[in-house]
């Protein structure tokens, strides 16, 4: 059952659940930390409104550049402006940034630890219509690989909100991500968040199976754990927003108390959060692990649910993993 | 900023100087780039001998002026010239790429705090001092921003956005050095990738536009001077330099992008500035 103390949305598993893009909060929380902070500047490349930075652009003009359609010099030229003290923010779709300009964000950005921070919106397959050249379902690999990066991977927007707000409090190198679609709204206001923190939002007695997820598709993870319930089988959920640096004392604690992981993510496999899981567990905790995400395949278009389904990462997937991964534990 | 005909051989000297460190860092490190670096000490010396606002002593000055080297392969003159302006012991060039070292093969500010940035990857130098420039603008301060390029590196896209960007900011307090010394690794940049004409493109984009003899203090600095006054434009000051300069077997010689003298190269380099040095010192006193 969803976990009381961390006071979530009770509405979540209701057909008419409120629903909200992730960027929304992003674009919230920028605009709230700006108000309280001269030093933050934001940063874009012609994709102001849909990343939602148009909300600080508006409120703030003289503190807003807008580079023009130049993802490699909107890295850098944010870089520049934080060797003078600005806490710069930029944002373009992820597949652009940080895909197009991976290497100015490693060497202009992190190699010289600058507090910029990257908002990658419309990540994950479920852009949909705009098909596989618009779907980033890589960039939690190619962000978490770089040193001193810290990279969120918020599960709806009120989260989205409190994560941009918690890294621009810090100042380092970041990545946020964010997704286009509406999202079911999981947590509420009260619900405690901290960077680098996992929590368990779902937890069944003596569960025989941890999922771990990150994104939206905790969603869909928490109805699996809860259709799972429903036929005997106990397991907990743990929203794995910050992905680097990763929470293995948490991690490792779920592994041992139930003996097998499900991840779960709208990222290829291959180096993504689930790798990530791994990697701690290979070495601390091994247990069987099974992977619900894209399976080395660029996307197409369709609509979120059909891609979601087409390519695996839907709720009776998630409910699969769960049972293969029981059969692999005896 | 008076430059008078003492000051100028004081100015020659110290370029020798530098031009010498440059050689037998290079013999020391057994690999690294030659060319860029002699080819540049003239126009680096008369920035940090007497044009540029900073202090040595206090690396976090805020009045200082910033100074971003995108073509970081150089940075053999970059160290040379700072170690002989006070930031670090001159005894400590020869640790030029060793392990341990400060002096890293492409800078890293890391390693070294007095740097503005680290650099290395090409083309991505600019971006950033067009960000300094406009985060000083924000704050309302006076600093100047200055960006050196080479003239290879031009061939990188990002380049061109930043000065897309200068361009549309009217950044007039940045100010960019293209060492154009026709050079680059596979050979003359005429037949990798033709640059000319250089002023015309970057008029287009909104600059003030000088070109200089990059060997020639009164040139260059008459040249700064002039874009210091320039409020609305970003400037650029094309230095036509020798690749290799100050030692007649580097000049001209693409070859010598990349590649470091041995003992007998270096020991020929060595005399040729001695002597030359030697000459300025009898001009001198
Ligand atoms: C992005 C990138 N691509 C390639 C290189 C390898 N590289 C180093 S220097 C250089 C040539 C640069 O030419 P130029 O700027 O004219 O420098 P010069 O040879 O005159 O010193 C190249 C291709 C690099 N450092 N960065
Ligand atoms: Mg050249």
């Amino acid at each position: 059952m969803l976990n009381k103390n961390l006071k979530l949305n009770e509405k979540m598993f209701d057909q008419d659940v409120e629903q909200i893009p992730i960027r929304q909060g992003f674009g919230e929380g920028l605009l709230e930390e700006g108000k309280h902070n001269k030093d933050i500047v934001a940063l874009c490349a012609d994709l102001t409104e849909s990343t939602k930075m148009n909300l600080f652009a508006e409120a703030f003009p003289d503190r807003f550049v807008e580079i023009g359609i130049a993802e490699q010099n909107l890295a850098s030229v944010a870089s520049g402006m934080a060797a003078i003290g600005k806490l710069p923010v930029i944002s373009s779709y992820a597949m652009f940034s940080p895909g197009r300009n991976w290497e100015q964000i490693r060497t202009t950005i992190c190699y010289n630890d600058r507090p910029v921070i990257i908002a990658g919106s419309h990540a994950g397959i479920s852009v949909g219509p705009d098909g596989g050249t618009h779907q980033a379902i890589e960039d939690i690999a190619i962000t978490r690989v770089i040193p001193n990066m810290i990279v969120v991977s918020p599960c709806d927007s009120i989260e989205a909100k409190k994560a941009i707000q918690a890294l621009l409090k810090i100042g380092k190198p970041a990545y946020i991500r964010l997704a286009r679609e509406k999202t079911p709204i999981m947590t509420t206001l009260e619900t405690p968040f901290e960077l680098g923190q996992s929590q368990t939002l779902w937890k069944g007695e003596n569960p025989e199976v941890a999922i771990i997820a990150t994104g939206a598709l905790v969603h869909k993870a928490l109805v699996a754990a809860k259709k799972l319930e429903e036929i005997g089988i106990s397991v907990s959920v743990t929203n794995l927003a910050t992905i680097k640096p990763l929470d293995e004392e948490s991690i490792i604690t779920l592994a041992k108390e139930s003996g097998a992981i499900v991840t779960v993510e709208e990222h290829q496999i291959a180096g993504g959060m689930g790798s990530a899981v791994a990697e701690c567990l290979a070495q601390y905790a091994p247990v069987p692990v099974e992977f619900v995400g894209v399976r080395d395949l660029f996307g197409q278009s369709g609509t979120p649910d059909e891609l979601i389904e087409y390519y695996g990462m839907g709720i009776s997937h998630i409910m699969s993993a769960v049972k293969t991964v029981i059969e692999r534990k005896k | 900023m008076e430059l008078n005909d003492e000051k100028i051989l004081g100015l020659r000297e110290i370029s020798n100087n530098i031009r010498e460190s440059i050689v037998e860092m290079l013999l020391s490190a057994g690999s690294g780039h030659t060319a860029g670096p002699l080819g540049m000490a003239d126009v680096f010396t008369i920035l940090y001998f007497h044009i540029l606002k900073h202090d040595p002593k206090n690396i976090e000055w805020e009045e200082r002026d910033r100074v971003v080297l995108s073509n970081g392969h150089i940075c053999p003159v970059l160290y040379a010239t700072m170690a002989h302006a006070g930031y670090m012991p001159v005894s400590e060039l020869n640790t030029l790429r060793r392990f341990g070292s400060r002096l890293q093969g492409h800078p890293h500010r890391e390693f070294m705090p007095w740097l503005e940035t680290s650099s290395g990857p090409l083309g991505e130098g600019l971006s950033q001092a067009v960000g300094m420039a406009i985060a000083l603008r924000i704050d309302n301060k006076k600093n100047f921003t200055y960006c050196f390029l080479g003239d290879g590196e031009l061939n990188e896209g990002q380049n061109w956005e930043a000065i897309m960007l200068a361009g549309k900011e009217r950044l007039g307090k940045l100010i960019v050095f293209v060492d154009r010394n026709n050079i680059q690794i596979d050979g003359n940049t005429e037949d990798i990738m033709p640059l000319n004409s250089l002023t015309a493109k970057w008029t287009a984009f909104n600059w003030h536009v000088q070109e200089v003899d990059g060997h020639n203090f009164e040139m260059i600095n008459d040249a700064v001077g002039k874009a210091h006054t320039v409020p609305e434009q970003p400037s650029v000051i094309i230095c036509r330099t020798i690749p290799g300069k100050g030692v007649l077997e580097f000049e001209y010689d693409y070859h010598w992008h990349g590649k470091a003298p041995n003992k007998d190269e270096a020991k020929k380099a060595l005399e040729e500035l001695h002597t030359l040095g030697g000459k300025i010192k009898a001009e001198h006193h």
